[in-house]
């Protein structure tokens, strides 16, 4: 099996985030990291590899930086990598993404046919949960989205989809198809020494800005403004050691709150 | 047709998604401002009596939109319909709840219809004729308003629990029916029934109190802490996804839009960033305790108190006070 694996690079979940000077981006000057549901994904499509033999391709559009996860991916496993490097695909709306990478696995650039693309259900930064769904669509391409189990079989797949509030299905399709991977679909490895080592010589392809813009359109949608949220609701906020903060804590809920 | 609002409503197996009275919320407040219109699509087969039920709110129109191949939801034959319906009305603005199933096809039939999609709206703005759809970025660190850059229909989603689904103004509209469009060519994906795992052994949405973790809890040991608090307490441990994806909790304790809706007396969020996919989860909860050592952390936007600070050296003092508060009371 030929194996896709999109994945992004976000802010490390605890790095402390400033907005830049016109409050329409952030600072960049901060921690990254990969985009945890395509950790997943990435450990599905190893697994699946294992399982029935094939290739890991793992493809990423951002800046330089990025390639650090494409790095990570080759350590634990995949066999080569795509980097669309360049600072402007950080601010591209979700089908413009999924133009990038579209046209990066196709004709002319190149005559990847994959059988499996999957990637995270969405990202830590935008959150959008679109670029799979997109891409599927790009390439006239069958997609199910939130998967928590893959089985393949003679004819295609055998997927369990995740519905809200504790339900699922099962739902089978023929491949090529697009999935978008559902965080806790299996356990993550990590790299090992020899792996990393490895991963310096595996095949690491740029793609440029030039090479795809003509695919790519107008962003529809923009960012007017991004802030920090105003808040819903007053808080009392608690100060002082953990012994005066659990004491007034728990006056608060005894007299103010009358919860306990 | 003049300028208008689409409801895309959400039926499954015969039954109507009630988030479907949100989203009609959302669009009356938007009609509100606008002066636009409101209708409202319900894609099935046979679900008459369902477009009924929606017609009982102040809309202009519900449509039953109708065919045997929206019987079981399939991207492929929602896609193919909608987009021909939506082609035909041509209206300004097209509201969907952000639910499942609504993400697995409406990115989709956004691109079929050459426009795009703003995902996850937790409100909007009217701003000068210019509308504008707030959505968290950052796992809730901030908020941004988008604008739609291209021409209409634009299409967007609206967060479960942003608008209140009882607060839709009530009327009185008529059904109309109509065959849906249908591809040649069969739906690509074959669905299979909706199931529940084996019957959860805890109910969380039962429980007066629920102590629950995130990430910050560190290690799975550390579950201590919270057991600890949640014994004194007489309440319930649970937790956010990512504990619950470790293993360290089963995933009948998982609050958010993936596992279970609460609203207790008492919600402690212990080392819980406040993620929007947890927070529709508990933020019903009558009184939210948030402790977490990033001053930062969007939980802090729902918690009724807050303390920032170490949650190893915050919580056992909290059990203890407790434990004091129980043995005096």
């Amino acid at each position: 099996m030929k194996i896709l694996v999109c994945i992004k690079q976000v802010p490390q979940k605890d790095a402390p985030l400033k907005l830049n000077d016109d409050s329409t981006w952030i600072r960049e000057d901060v921690s990254y990291e990969v985009n945890e549901p395509d950790a997943y994904a990435l450990e599905e499509a190893l697994r699946q590899k294992e399982k029935h033999g094939g290739e890991v391709t793992v493809i990423t559009a951002g800046p330089a930086r990025a390639s650090q996860v494409l790095r990570e991916a080759l350590a634990k496993g995949a066999d080569r990598a795509i980097h669309l490097e360049d600072d402007k695909f950080v601010r591209l709306d979700s089908a413009n993404t999924a133009r990038a990478i579209a046209a990066a696995v196709a004709p002319p650039l190149s005559d990847d046919n994959f059988d499996l693309i999957v990637t995270g259900l969405q990202s830590d930064d935008y959150g959008c949960a679109q670029t799979g769904v997109l891409l599927a669509e790009i390439l006239g391409l069958p997609h199910a989205t939130i998967i928590i189990g893959i089985e393949k079989t003679d004819g295609g797949l055998h997927l369990k989809r995740e519905l809200e509030a504790g339900h699922y299905q099962f739902i089978d399709m023929k491949m090529p198809a697009v999935l978008t991977i559902q965080s806790g679909i299996n356990k993550l490895r990590y790299a090992t020494l020899i792996g990393i080592k490895q991963a310096k010589m595996k095949p690491m392809r740029k793609v440029t800005w030039a090479e795809v813009e003509s695919k790519l359109s107008r962003n529809q949608q923009e960012i007017e403004r991004l802030y920090v949220p105003q808040k819903q609701k007053k808080t009392e906020m608690i100060q002082g050691s953990a012994g005066e903060a659990a004491r007034k804590l728990v006056e608060y809920l005894k007299n103010e709150a009358r919860v306990i | 047709m003049a300028d208008s609002i689409l409801v895309v409503a959400e039926q499954r197996e015969g039954k109507l998604n009630r988030v479907s009275f949100e989203t009609i919320a959302a669009a009356q407040a938007i009609s509100k401002d606008t002066g636009w219109p409101v209708e409202v699509v319900l894609a099935g087969n046979g679900v008459s009596a369902l477009a009924q039920e929606l017609a009982q709110k102040a809309v202009a129109k519900v449509y039953a939109l109708e065919s045997p191949t929206l019987e079981a939801y399939t991207s492929d034959s929602y896609v193919y319909a909608l987009k021909s319906f939506i082609s035909e009305k041509q209206p300004k603005l097209v509201l969907f709840p952000h639910t499942y199933q609504v993400r697995d096809f409406a990115p989709r039939l956004a691109l079929a219809l050459d426009r795009t999609l703003i995902s996850d709206s937790i409100g909007y703005k009217h701003d000068g004729g210019k509308l504008l759809f707030t959505r968290q970025m950052f796992q809730g660190k901030f908020a941004a308003d988008v604008s739609f850059a291209g021409d209409a229909p634009w299409l967007a989603t609206i967060q479960i629990g942003t608008f209140r689904g009882d607060h839709a103004e009530a009327g009185s509209a008529l059904v109309e029916n109509v065959a849906a469009a249908v591809a040649d060519s069969p739906a690509r994906v074959t669905p299979h029934e909706v199931f529940q795992e084996a019957k959860q052994a805890v109910d969380l949405s039962q429980a007066e109190v629920i102590v629950a973790v995130g990430r910050g809890i560190k290690e799975q040991k550390n579950l201590a802490l919270a057991e600890d608090l949640a014994k004194a307490l007489g309440g319930e441990v649970a937790a956010s996804r990512p504990i619950c994806d470790n293993g360290w909790l089963p995933l009948e304790r998982q609050i958010g839009s993936s596992g279970q809706t609460v609203a207790p007396k008492l919600y402690f969020a212990l080392g819980i960033s406040g993620a929007i996919q947890h927070i529709v989860g508990m933020k019903g909860s009558r009184t939210i305790v948030a402790i977490n050592k990033d001053a930062e952390a969007p939980i802090f936007e729902i918690a009724d108190v807050g303390v920032v600070g170490n949650l190893f050296d915050v919580v056992p003092a909290v059990t203890e006070e407790i434990k004091k508060a129980r043995a005096g009371a």
